[in-house]
């Protein structure tokens, strides 16, 4: 007796590489991957006999070199001794700062005109619908050089400051606005001044612990206990304490007007308060429509239902809306980080010594090494980028809603 | 039977209702429910006017004292004599530098313009559906009029490759029938390679910033066999000298319209179940993504070179171009990722149940309804995009900004004039992109097919 074998199974032929959905795919990853291969091969021949016809190579020893262009913004040590490197890091930490600062003032802002922009009041949200309109459809480098072309025109030069008939003055005889940038105190920390910052950083762990209690108070037994006061309280009293027992191991360093400038003090340049407004004004416009549209989201009928188990309109909103409302708006609101840390190498449009300007800019102009230097700006910005999108999927994990 | 003479009046009709109190009516109840109802309400609504009432005094008398005829900013302030006031001369004495740059021939201006008005009639029956649908004809050959317009040369460079497209569509839907998709687009490329390089014996097919051997001259001679370099031909313009607001409409339209094609494949690579695609899609994306344009248009001014074959002499713009384009892209597979991702798995499985195959899955069931949903991801993309393009001033690329920025505003008769320039920046600006988020709206009421 003859079974019947499955010959046609086992049998292979060519044509089954294409035509059998079986191996099909395979099939196209392989022939992918080949031709990628050899596209990659295909560019990095080109770079090497371009790189050899031109006399270059590729090398990373300049980054040990010495760098010899001053760094107008400082915030960690520099000298035009030090090697290019640290220049690089010093531009690294410049861009953290502009960035951390817009990011902070694009969000308030653009909390408050989104909210607004809902507003009952008919000026004040048709205000707020041009501020956005106007700020959103115009390139971020208009807005910059706007900031920054109004700014060194319209503000007054230090010598204004001088003399009796000084025709500028400053104000509280601490801050002092002029062309070359914004002078501001300074903090001076005495030997015990770490004591004032580990009261005032155990304060805000003490006010989320309060927080906390009131809320569990609620929930177990129904009590409802003022929050808002007592917060204030636990956030400022013990600070202020701490401050004076110690005896004002903080204290200030105005700046003032030495010859023909101000000396001493916070100078920020003008080029940073450019970016720093222009990446906040014109971030802050998307955010407040990332805002409106997380509200909006909301179902009216959840401020309904709110309603009618007797709570008050400003419970509503940061009880039963916000909560929500933040599942929506906290993602966007992420990407709008991040582009303001791409945005910020717009600064090199004015001068401020960002990553871009340092690396991207007098250190590839100097040493040459194109291909080097961008592929460490481009790292820089890539594990920025990818470490907020891994913080934001660990929140929209947390965040998602918990479905049964 | 007494008539009761003495009652005086007896009311026949009904007393008119009485108008309502005054601020319960009209403007004064709209205002007191819209402006003061409370008084954070009143304090936000006088402080907003007196702010905009500020902002008007300030900026009214200044707009409208203007000068317009004067030749330098030192002329302007003659003239006005230390009253308030703009000095709008620069905009008329710049204004064509503003939008072609300062190196478009004078004479060849109506090229572009017309390019432009041409462009608003080849959008226009892709943007509004009730157009008559032939006028998608036009649309088909804009693309090479407006290059033979904005570049110049013989005519026969666009034909020829409008040619080669044809055959190589040709070829295409003839293969794919016989055969299948993927042997169609292999056959498709061949035929445009093919008569490419048969076209570039009857003339420079392909023009100046393509050719493969440095060009030293700009007679359009790259190939040496260029038998009509004469025929029905405009004076040619280099793409270096291309300028000005048009800079940035040529980056926005061609860099848009190539990345959604590029985008749609990136999308799709990134949602199959092919890891090794999938991983190339997905590095791809998120590398594109991760980094600012500024360093992508540094990598086309300083490094994209390097990675041609030796000799190769690609211009600027064009660098520029891919980088852009392919910048974009990434953001939009994103918006198409996620229009991908929209559709019910009923869609992917209805087309399976009906035995289509991959390609035609995609190209009738998934992708139309997909890309309806990405319209409004994909305008906003492109609405950044447009605005971007004012990046390449940072790489000494002359479009509106580089233009304010450098030529005008370092020339002896302009220097410390900026307001009035950045102000007809943002307008021009703000006039496109607004524009285009508006007609983004209007689409997505359009398209919406749920009835609310």
């Amino acid at each position: 007796m003859s079974s019947t074998t499955q010959t046609g199974a086992s049998k292979f032929s060519l044509s089954m590489l294409i035509n059998d959905t079986r191996y099909r795919s395979t099939t196209f990853q392989v022939i992918a991957l080949i031709g990628l291969i050899f596209a990659m091969g295909y560019l990095v021949s080109n770079l090497l006999s371009n790189l050899a016809d031109a006399g270059l190579n590729i090398s990373w020893r300049f980054f040990g070199e010495t760098a010899g262009y001053d760094i107008n913004q400082m915030p960690i040590e520099y000298n035009n001794q030090m090697s290019h490197g640290r220049a690089s890091l010093v531009g690294a930490v410049n861009t953290l700062i502009v960035a951390f600062l817009a990011c902070v003032s694009a969000t308030i802002l653009g909390v408050i005109a989104g909210v607004l922009r809902l507003s009952n009041n008919w000026v004040v949200s048709k205000l707020m619908a041009v501020y956005v309109e106007a700020f959103r459809n115009v390139p971020v480098l208009v807005w910059i050089l706007i900031i920054f072309l109004v700014m060194s025109n319209v503000l007054p030069q230090p010598r204004e400051f001088r003399g009796d008939a000084a025709t500028s003055s400053m104000w509280f005889d601490m801050v002092a606005f002029t062309n070359r940038g914004v002078y501001i105190p300074r903090l001076v920390l005495g030997d015990l001044g770490w004591a004032v910052f580990a009261a005032f950083g155990l304060s805000i762990i003490g006010v989320f612990a309060f927080r906390r209690y009131a809320r569990n108070l609620l929930f177990n037994t129904g009590r409802l206990i003022p929050t808002f006061l007592p917060s204030i309280g636990i956030l400022i009293l013990p600070t202020v304490l701490v401050y004076f027992a110690l005896g004002s191991p903080i204290g200030l360093e105005n700046p003032a007007l030495k010859g023909f400038n101000f000396k001493g003090g916070l100078h920020l340049r003008l080029s940073l308060i450019a970016l720093w407004f222009a990446l906040a004004i014109y971030t802050g416009a998307f955010i407040a429509e990332n805002v409106r549209a997380g509200i909006q989201a909301i179902s009216y009928g959840q401020t309904e239902a709110a309603a009618a188990l007797g709570m008050r309109p400003g419970r509503i909103m940061s009880l039963i809306i916000l909560p929500q409302a933040l599942r929506v708006i906290v993602p966007p609101l992420i990407s709008q980080y991040l582009n303001i840390t791409k945005n910020s190498s717009l600064a090199i449009a004015v001068g401020y010594m960002d990553i871009t300007g340092t690396l991207g800019g007098i250190t590839l102009n100097q040493t040459g090494r194109a291909i080097e230097c961008i592929l460490v700006l481009m790292l820089f910005y890539l594990v920025i980028s990818l470490s907020i999108s891994a913080i934001m999927n660990v929140y929209n994990n947390a965040m998602k809603l918990k479905e049964r | 039977m007494s008539d009761t003479p003495n009652i005086g009046f007896v009311r026949h009709e009904p007393i008119p209702p009485s108008a309502p109190p005054i601020q319960q009516a009209g403007m004064v109840k709209w205002m007191r429910e819209n402006l003061f109802s409370n008084w954070i309400n009143s304090i936000l609504t006088i402080l907003s006017i007196y702010f905009v009432v500020k902002i008007i005094l300030a900026s009214t008398p200044w707009m409208w004292n203007g000068v317009w005829t004067t030749s330098s900013l030192r002329e302007c302030r003659e003239v006005l004599q230390g009253t308030s006031g703009a000095c709008w001369s620069v905009l008329a004495e710049r204004w064509n530098q503003m939008l072609f740059g300062f190196k478009y021939p004078v004479e060849a201006y109506w090229r572009p313009t017309l390019a432009f008005v041409f462009l608003l009639v080849c959008i226009a029956p892709i943007l509004f559906q009730k157009l008559p649908r032939n006028m998608l004809i036009f649309s088909a050959i804009y693309p090479f009029l407006a290059f033979w317009l904005i570049w110049g040369g013989t005519v026969l460079t666009p034909v020829v490759v409008a040619v080669s497209l044809i055959v190589g569509y040709l070829a295409f839907v003839k293969i794919e029938r016989l055969t299948g998709f993927a042997a169609g687009v292999l056959s498709g490329v061949v035929a445009v390679a093919l008569v490419l390089y048969l076209g570039s014996f009857v003339t420079a097919a392909l023009p100046e910033f393509i050719a493969l051997e440095p060009v030293a001259s700009r007679d359009m001679g790259g190939f040496v066999t260029a038998a009509l370099p004469e025929f029905i031909a405009l004076e040619p313009v280099a793409s270096r000298d291309m300028g000005g607001f048009m800079l940035n409409l040529i980056l926005g339209t061609v860099c848009v319209s190539l990345s959604i094609p590029l985008g749609i494949v990136l999308a799709l690579g990134r949602q199959s179940n092919m890891p090794i695609i999938k991983g190339i899609c997905v590095v791809f994306i998120e590398f594109i993504r991760g980094v600012p344009l500024i360093t992508l248009l540094f990598v086309a001014n300083v490094v994209l070179s390097y990675f041609f074959p030796p000799g190769t002499n690609l211009d600027l713009i064009l660098r520029v171009i891919i980088m852009i384009t392919l910048f974009s892209a990434a953001y939009i597979a994103e918006v198409i990722r996620g229009g991908l991702a929209a559709l019910p798995r009923g869609q992917y499985e209805a087309a399976d149940s009906l035995g289509l195959d991959y390609p035609q899955a995609m190209r009738l069931i998934i992708l139309p309804q997909a890309l309806k949903i990405s319209i409004p991801g994909i305008v906003n993309v492109a609405v950044g995009l447009f605005k971007d393009t004012t990046l390449v001033s940072v790489i000494s690329m002359f479009d509106l900004v580089g233009m304010i920025r450098g030529p005008i505003s370092s020339s002896t008769a302009w220097t410390g004039i900026y307001w009035e320039l950045y102000l007809l920046a943002i307008l021009l600006f703000f006039v496109v992109c607004y524009g285009i988020s508006q007609y983004s709206q209007w689409l997505e009421r359009q398209l919406r097919t749920d009835h609310h």
